[in-house]
Order: structure tokens, then C-alpha cells, then sequence
């Protein structure tokens, strides 16, 4: 596996992702600036967490006119893997890789914290490693994080076993209680029907490396790791 | 240089006294005209000149083996082994904060961040200490609020993490809060730039934001008092982190390609100090012409270009000949730049508009031969009445279990988390241990070992005992960064007084920098750098004298860090150090019985070595460590029980002293340690060997905290019931529920 870090200005997770997948999978990994217009040979991509373009107009809304997005979306239309994380996630919709938007978080303050979710879809090469219903730990660290969609697209997102992460309680359930941000339904993570394009506010990066304390997140690059 | 119009005298720049106008004439020869007497007036102020505070600074030990760079750089530098190095400072911005509690501290964050990485080393890690007057003052909410917010903005955004730090609140403050920012970067040795100019002929170009009229005079705001702050807005500068964190990978590839020669940002008087302090540090001149500053502006002055205080400006000296080299990387990032200017051999900093001249100063007068004052001190006439305090007249509590609920749910220690997690701690994923337990602790990605960073001050003690003020705060720092086993190697601070023309002021001042390089001195730790906060004042008002202590140690590869969390249930629990009847300035006083009053403890320099050493040894046979400080023995125990969600059961034996003396006293040199009963051998051995005192209290488990004094039950508590007020002491004033 090759793997792709899409680098925008205001990028700020870009070399941790790096770090991760460098140390944790030995994976070779591209650094791919904005400003290019053909990406490297690479088998996935990911679009980190930060504040591209500085979150101007609104969060992911300058970064997807980048000239890079014209190959990242080619590439994801021909079924290469891309993973947005927090920022990527919200490029990803302004995008229109992926359905629904990321409102204010419903304190209308930026959290950072640990919080539970709950992989809701394992059948996705990211997630292949989690078991289905599993609660595990990741941080989140967003100010506009409360994903919205409206009810026909939320049916569809069902039918199409579309909603991958929601943000539950150490055993898997969910509520009001335990939704950080105000996210219809606790979604924290969503993929396309064809499921090789995946977005979520949550950061596996930041659970990965074993010095850290906490290694929830490494499953996910041990699953897109693994497949060919 | 003939000036325009020769102003009659300093009046109408009320910052420069008659004498020191005088000074400048005698310096340059002839009258000043208007434009030089901005930049002489901004570069003698307090802030920029630390004319009050010079002869007093001199006092702390600047040197040790680790120094690479001392005071007098944008930071200080220290070793950190394996070619590395950790660069770090603390700066206030409490006079913007206040006016523009939001921008203020955004552009607090993005300077020290720029101070920083204008060394070369990359940040890695951000700390704040914040005082505001009481919470219960709606007033004082959204000013906390708005610094909260602006310090997250510009933080998070940059994606530096903000890894800990204080907020402390008292009436003092109310009027002129205190914002402090500590900045960690770390850099290889050989990478580390200085804010030089050299080279006769070298090109010295400006990169960055665009100049405007914003923050023009900020310097100068901050060398007064905050009586006319409404008149004072427009001195607030704007942040804007998108363009900072584009600045700071920029600076860090233009250092990487070689070409640098020596580089500074534009803070504080702006262009005029950015150029003036580079040529003195390398002992040259400098042109500069301003019509080739870019302006986001029309019409702008040449007085306005000079001292405008925009943000994320950088002025950076570069090798003839490299010019393609520097303009391709500000290109690549996007950023606006101009060659400005040249090294000169003749001293002087040359200032034209185009080729008009607007001024012409030789570079050490606006420098080096600033004045230094030794200004008069005296002890305040109030000081013994405040530190009379008889123990007899303090009642006896109906609850000493009640009474620590109380202190749990106030302001001064309720959980920060409603804080915290408004900002990114995480972000660079160094982050070890975050915000809310002690000193934060990093990996480093590039060496084997991990730095601990921590802030301290306590201005009630401070206000008491200014000497033993400022030496607590610099122990209890050192106590932190052991606590978790980190060696204390350098120390910054952020000396936030008040008016340093009234005598009492520069007492405090003097007294607190003894205490604090006593202390310095006795535990090996040199101050590398720092910054002054005076005229902290409103109608006539000083704040509490409140030194603030940033310190960095050193975890070694094979030193396990640890916390104050109880790993398991059945650990022993041992007292380390003498309790004694010192309840003097402490916070049970200030928080129960509304009192700040009394001797603050007393420290004794080489006990506190002694039991510092001693933590250090002992690391290895630990399994949590705090270190006693604020709301003494009952505060560490129910800290210990809520972080590790474990109750524990102590009894002690008093001696000759009261029951909330026991429970509450701060007396200094103190840790709680907990560790199996297996090892207790050991470290009993090593606290004989060391002559220190100790208590065994009892263990770990259950879920209650449970504290007995000769036999009788004086503390029950459950974890679960302290943990609630804990959480919700500060964020109840906000309408959070979680």
C-alpha cells in the first residue's frame, strides 16, 4: 500500500498522519501539495485535519478549489481510497465526494477531547479490522464538527449502510448524552455507497502510536494497510 | 538630519520625560524631529527598553551547561542532548487583553509563537497563564470567555497544542487582567538563528502581512496604565493564524535552504525595533527605505510604517547573492516580501522614503543607550498590618469534610476542563500527558527523550512575602516537572507588576526576583530568557505582584514520567516533607474566611533540594507523585482520588498543630507519592539516607476518601460526590452541565 497526504496551506495533521503510517504501517508515504495538479502513484489518499486556507468563508470551501482537488476527485471517482479526517471530512462534502455538510458545533465552541464511537459499518477497507457495534476511544478536536443532512438523504445513508462511526457510549449506544456536537443521529463518520471514500471528525492518527497511551485508531490504517 | 519641525519640548509625546528628551539631543547631536521621536519614544518605553527592571534582572544566574542562548535573544535556547535543542519564552499581552479581551490574546499567542520559531526551532507546544477578577462578576465571564476563545483560535489554527497552564482569579485583576503565553519549539543545534544583522551590504528583507495602521503605538499602551483604555483601541493588532502558520513554515524552510544570516519578527514598536535591535546585535548599521514596505493601506506616514505594530511581520537578514533562493520560498507560501534595506558599516539606522530622508539615528541610541533607572523602593505602608495574622482568631470548622467540598467547587481549583477543551492538546501527537493534572509532558519524534513544561505563580504570597513570593513560585515549578520525573534545565518568567514609578512597586519587584534567583541558584536552574509586564495599573490601582514562572525539564530515556493518578487500589501512600502550622496566605484562608493575610510558608532552599533530589531518585520505585502546593495535604488527596477515580484511606498523626493546619497548611517541600508496599522498604531507606522527614499516611482503594487525625475521623468523603463538584465548580458559571 501507498498511501497520500494531501498537504493544503493551514494543514496542520498532515505530518502526523505521516508519522503514523510511516512508523505503524512502514508504508512508503507521498507528501502532495496543494499546487499539484497530477498525484504520484499512490493506492490511498488522505485529506488531514487543520484549518486549510485558514477555514476562510468556511471550513473546506477554499481548499476544494485547490488544483490538487481535480485529481483527488478523479482519483475517488475511479474508486482510489481517500480518507478525510476533521478538515478532510469537511472538504470531502464541500467537495460533493461525500453527502451532508458540518455545521457549528451545537456549544458553538471548539472541542477537543476524548470521546467514544462506535464502528457501525466494518464492511469498508478502512474499518475491515473493527468489529461490528465496537466501542472504541479517539479523540475529537473540531469547532464544526455537528454533521447535517436532511431526512431523504439520512434514509439513504441507511439504505446504503453508509453510516460508518457514531458517537456512542463505552458500550455501543447512543444518545443526546453522549453526541459531542449535536450530529443528527451521532454520526461521526460516513462513507460513500461504494464505500472507498470515508470522512470523520474523530482522528485515528492521534490514537496510533502506542507512547501515546491509546491505540483505538491504529486498526483503521492496519485495515486500509492490508488491502491491495 | 535637520528636523521639520522642531518640537519645543516632549509634551506632546507624554512618554518621554523632559530628561530623557534631553538625553536624545545630546545623543543625536541636535533636535530629534517628530518621526524620531516616535522611535525613540517606543523604544524607551518600559516594554521595549526595560529601563525599571534592567538593574534588577541582572540578579538572575543566566548560565549552565545546557545554555545555548540566554536572555537578550526573541528566546531563550537550551540543550536537550542527541543535537538538540528546546527554545522557549513567556510574554504578556495583558493590556490588549483587556480592551480587546478576543484580539488580545489571539495576537498574545501569535507573538510568542513567532518569537519562537524566528530561532529556527519549530513550536511544539503552548502553555497560558490567565487571571481574571471573580468569576461571579458577569463582566469578568466574558472576558475570560473572549481570551479563552481568542487564545483557541489562533492556536488551534496554527496547530500548535495548547498542553496546560493557570487561570487563577482575583478582585485584583478585575480591571487589568493578566494573559501570559509560554511558547516550546525545539530545533537542531546547528539550526538555531539569531535576530542579528551582519555582512556589510547584506540584503534585509521584510516578509509576511502587510504593514497597516493597526496596533501603532501598542508598545507605548503597554507602558501605561489602563485609564483612558477606551482611546487605546485602535492599538489592539488584529491576528491572523492562517497567515502565521504560512509565515512559520515558511521561516522554517527559508533557515533549512541557508541562506539566513539572522532574523526577527516584528512585534512590539514594530519595524523599528525589529531593525534596530538586528544591527545592534551585530554591531552594524542599516537602511531602510519605506517606500518599498508593503502596505495594506493608503496614505499611510512614514512615522506609521515605522512603529505599526501589525502581526505576523518578519524582518529577516540574508546572504548577498540568495535573494532568488529567499524569494522562492516566500513565493511558494504565498507570502508578500520586499528587500528593504542593507548592512551598513556606520552604526547608524538610516531611514528614507525613497530617497527623501525621514530619520537618522545611530542604532545604539535607540538600543544599548536606552536609560536605566534604579528607581526608589520602599516597603508599603500596609505590609505589616497584612502579614499579622494570629492562628487563635481563626475559628474551628463545624466540617472539615464540608469545608473541602467548598474549596473542590470554588473558582481557584475547580477542574479546567470547561478551558481545556476549547483548545487542541493534542494536535502534533507529542502530547503524553495534556492539560489537567500537572505539568504537561511531550515525546519528542526526533530523540528518545520527553520534556515536561509547567507554569506557576501564587501572587497571594506573593502580595505577603514578595521574596518568598516569588522563591515559592519558582520551587513550585521545579516541584512539577519532578513530580513527574523531569530534571528542571532552564526557566523563563513573566514579571507582571504594576507602576514601576511608585516606590512600593520596585519593592516588590527587587524582592521578587531575589527570591526567585535564590532559588534558582540553590537548584541549578538558569533563567534563559523572559519578559516585563509593568504599569499593570488602573486609576491609581496596582495588581497584585505576580511573577509567573515557565519552566522545562528533561525526562530521561530511561525515566518512567508519572502522574498524580493512584495506579491501583492497595498502594501505600506516603507524605513527604514536615507539615508545619503555616496557614499564612494560603487559599483555605483566602477561600473560606475571605482572607488574604498572614507569612506566607517558609521555604528552606536546601530542603527543597534535597526532597527534589530525592523524587528524582526515588522515580523508579513510584507509581504516581504530586507535589503539595494550594489547599495543602486535603487538596492533594481528593486530587488524587478524582483524577484516578479511587478513594484511598489516611490517618495522621498531628503533633502539636491544628486540625486545618494538618489538612490545609501549604507548607513548601512537601510530595504525596504512592507506591506497592513491596517497595516501601526502599524508599524508606533512600528518604534515611537523605535525612527527610515522612509520613506513611495509609493506601489506596475504595470509594471514598477518608482522612483521620489521631483517631478520629475529621475527613469522609465520596470520590463520586467530589468529583462533581470538582467538574462543575467553574463550568457551572458558564451553563454547561458536562
Amino acid at each position: 500500500m501507498r498511501f497520500g497526504v494531501i498537504v493544503f496551506p493551514g494543514s496542520n495533521c498532515d505530518s502526523d498522519c505521516r508519522y503514523v503510517l510511516e512508523k505503524m504501517t512502514g508504508a512508503p508515504v507521498f507528501m502532495i501539495a496543494h499546487k499539484e495538479e497530477k498525484l504520484p502513484p499512490v493506492d490511498a489518499l488522505i485529506l488531514p485535519g487543520g484549518f486549510s486556507y485558514g477555514d476562510y468563508l468556511r471550513t473546506g470551501a477554499i481548499a476544494c478549489t485547490a488544483p490538487v482537488m481535480k485529481a483527488v476527485i478523479a482519483f475517488a471517482k475511479n474508486g482510489g481510497r481517500v480518507l478525510g479526517i476533521c478538515n478532510g471530512f469537511q472538504i470531502l462534502t464541500e467537495a460533493r465526494l461525500l453527502p451532508g455538510i458540518l455545521l457549528r458545533n451545537k456549544s458553538l465552541k471548539f472541542i477537543c477531547r476524548s470521546v467514544h464511537i462506535t464502528c457501525e459499518n466494518n464492511n469498508t477497507s478502512f474499518t475491515s479490522l473493527y468489529q461490528k457495534g465496537e466501542a472504541v476511544s479517539m479523540p475529537i478536536a473540531h469547532g464544526e464538527g455537528n454533521y447535517y443532512i436532511d431526512e431523504a438523504g439520512l434514509a439513504s445513508l441507511k439504505e446504503n449502510n453508509q453510516i460508518v462511526f457514531r458517537y456512542s457510549n463505552v458500550s455501543g449506544s447512543f444518545s443526546d448524552e453522549t453526541n459531542p456536537n449535536g450530529s443528527v443521529e451521532s454520526i461521526a463518520g460516513i462513507c460513500n455507497k461504494e464505500g472507498n471514500i470515508l470522512g470523520m471528525m474523530p482522528h485515528p492518527e492521534r490514537v496510533s502510536d502506542p507512547i501515546l497511551g491509546a491505540v483505538d485508531g491504529l486498526k483503521l490504517f492496519l485495515s486500509l494497510n492490508k488491502e491491495k | 538630519m535637520k528636523p521639520s519641525n522642531p518640537p519645543q519640548s516632549a509634551s506632546r509625546h507624554p512618554l518621554l520625560t523632559n530628561e530623557e528628551y534631553q538625553q536624545i539631543i545630546a545623543l543625536l547631536g541636535r533636535e530629534p524631529n517628530e518621526v524620531e521621536i516616535a522611535m525613540f519614544s517606543v523604544m524607551w518605553s518600559e516594554h521595549c527598553s526595560y529601563k525599571s527592571s534592567k538593574v534588577h534582572l541582572k540578579r538572575f544566574p543566566t548560565t549552565g551547561e545546557r545554555v545555548v542562548c540566554g536572555p537578550g535573544e526573541n528566546a531563550g535556547v537550551v540543550d536537550i542532548g542527541n543535537g538538540w535543542v528546546a527554545a522557549f519564552k513567556i510574554e504578556s499581552h495583558n493590556h490588549p487583553s483587556f480592551i480587546e479581551p478576543f484580539q488580545g490574546a489571539a495576537t498574545g499567542v501569535g507573538g510568542i509563537l513567532r518569537d519562537i520559531f524566528t530561532m529556527g526551532a519549530r513550536p511544539i507546544a503552548l502553555l497560558n497563564s490567565l487571571r481574571f477578577g471573580p468569576i461571579e462578576n458577569p463582566k469578568n465571564k466574558r472576558l475570560m470567555e473572549q481570551v479563552v476563545s481568542g487564545i483557541s483560535v489562533y492556536g488551534n489554527s496554527v496547530g500548535v497544542p495548547t498542553v496546560g497552564g493557570e487561570v487563577n482569579f482575583g478582585e485584583t485583576y478585575t480591571k487589568n487582567p493578566l494573559v501570559n503565553v509560554f511558547c516550546l519549539g525545539i530545533a537542531r543545534r546547528e539550526a538555531i538563528i539569531k535576530g542579528i544583522a551582519s555582512g556589510i551590504g547584506n540584503p534585509v528583507i521584510y516578509f509576511g502581512s502587510k504593514t497597516g495602521r493597526d496596533g501603532i503605538h501598542g508598545a507605548t499602551m503597554a507602558s501605561t496604565g489602563l485609564d483612558r483604555s477606551k482611546e487605546s483601541r485602535p492599538a489592539v493588532q488584529v491576528g491572523d493564524p492562517f497567515t502565521e502558520k504560512l509565515l512559520l513554515e515558511a521561516s522554517m524552510e527559508l533557515i533549512k535552504s541557508g541562506c539566513v544570516i539572522g532574523m526577527s519578527d516584528m512585534g512590539a514598536a514594530g519595524l523599528t525595533c525589529a531593525s534596530s535591535e538586528m544591527a545592534s546585535r551585530g554591531g552594524v548599521g542599516m537602511t531602510i527605505d519605506l517606500s518599498k514596505v508593503p502596505l495594506r493601506e493608503t496614505g499611510m506616514i512614514p512615522m506609521e510604517i515605522l512603529i505599526s505594530e501589525s502581526q505576523e511581520r518578519m524582518l529577516v537578514c540574508i546572504e548577498k547573492g540568495k535573494e532568488a533562493v529567499a524569494s522562492a520560498v516566500f513565493q511558494k507560501w504565498d507570502l508578500d516580501f520586499a528587500v528593504i534595506g542593507f548592512v551598513t558599516d556606520d552604526g547608524l539606522l538610516s531611514v528614507t522614503n525613497y530617497t527623501e530622508p525621514v530619520a537618522q539615528i545611530p542604532v545604539e541610541a535607540l538600543t544599548n543607550k536606552a536609560p536605566v533607572y534604579e528607581r526608589p523602593m520602599a516597603q508599603p505602608g500596609f505590609q505589616d498590618m497584612i502579614t499579622s495574622l494570629n492562628h487563635d482568631v481563626i475559628p474551628k470548622l463545624e466540617s472539615y469534610s464540608q469545608t473541602l467540598m467548598t474549596l473542590l467547587a470554588s473558582p481557584s481549583f475547580a477542574c479546567r476542563r470547561w478551558v481545556y477543551q476549547q483548545y487542541d492538546y493534542m494536535v502534533q501527537t507529542n502530547t503524553v500527558v495534556g492539560p489537567g493534572s500537572g505539568a504537561a509532558i511531550l515525546r519528542l519524534k526526533e530523540s528518545d527523550v520527553q520534556l515536561a513544561i509547567t507554569l506557576d505563580s501564587n501572587s497571594t504570597y506573593t502580595l505577603l512575602h514578595p521574596y518568598y513570593g516569588g522563591a515559592i513560585a519558582v520551587a513550585e515549578a521545579a516541584r512539577n516537572l519532578v513530580a513527574v520525573g523531569a530534571k528542571p534545565i532552564g526557566m523563563t518568567n513573566c514579571m507582571n507588576f504594576g507602576n514601576p514609578e511608585r516606590p512600593e512597586t520596585m519593592w516588590a519587584f527587587g524582592l521578587s526576583v531575589e527570591g526567585m534567583s535564590d532559588v534558582c541558584r540553590t537548584l541549578g536552574i538558569p533563567v534563559i530568557g523572559g519578559n516585563v509586564s509593568l504599569y499593570n495599573e488602573t486609576a491609581g490601582l496596582d495588581i497584585y505582584p505576580t511573577p509567573v514562572v515557565g519552566m522545562v525539564g528533561l525526562i530521561e530515556p530511561e525515566t518512567r514520567p508519572i502522574t498524580p493518578l493512584f495506579q491501583s487500589e492497595g498502594e501505600v501512600l506516603v507524605l513527604i516533607g514536615d507539615t508545619m502550622e503555616e496557614l499564612g496566605g494560603s487559599a483555605y484562608l483566602r477561600e473560606i474566611y475571605s482572607q488574604e493575610r498572614g507569612t506566607p510558608p517558609i521555604l528552606r532552599l536546601e530542603r527543597e533540594k534535597a526532597v527534589q533530589n530525592l523524587i528524582l531518585q526515588a522515580n523508579g520505585l513510584l507509581s504516581s507523585a504530586q507535589d503539595l502546593s494550594e489547599g495543602g495535604l486535603a487538596m492533594a488527596l481528593a486530587k488524587g482520588c478524582i483524577l484516578s477515580k479511587m478513594g484511598c484511606s489516611v490517618e495522621v498523626d498531628r503533633g502539636k498543630i491544628r486540625n486545618d493546619a494538618v489538612l490545609f497548611a501549604e507548607s513548601q517541600s512537601r510530595f504525596l507519592v504512592t507506591l506497592a508496599e513491596r517497595r516501601l522498604y526502599q524508599l524508606k531507606a533512600l528518604l534515611d539516607q537523605a535525612d527527610l522527614p515522612y509520613l506513611v499516611l495509609g493506601t489506596t482503594g475504595g470509594d471514598s476518601l477518608k482522612i483521620a487525625i489521631c483517631g478520629s475521623m475529621v475527613v469522609i468523603l465520596s470520590v463520586s460526590d467530589m468529583e462533581v463538584a470538582y467538574r462543575d465548580g467553574l463550568a457551572r458559571y458558564f451553563n454547561v452541565s458536562k
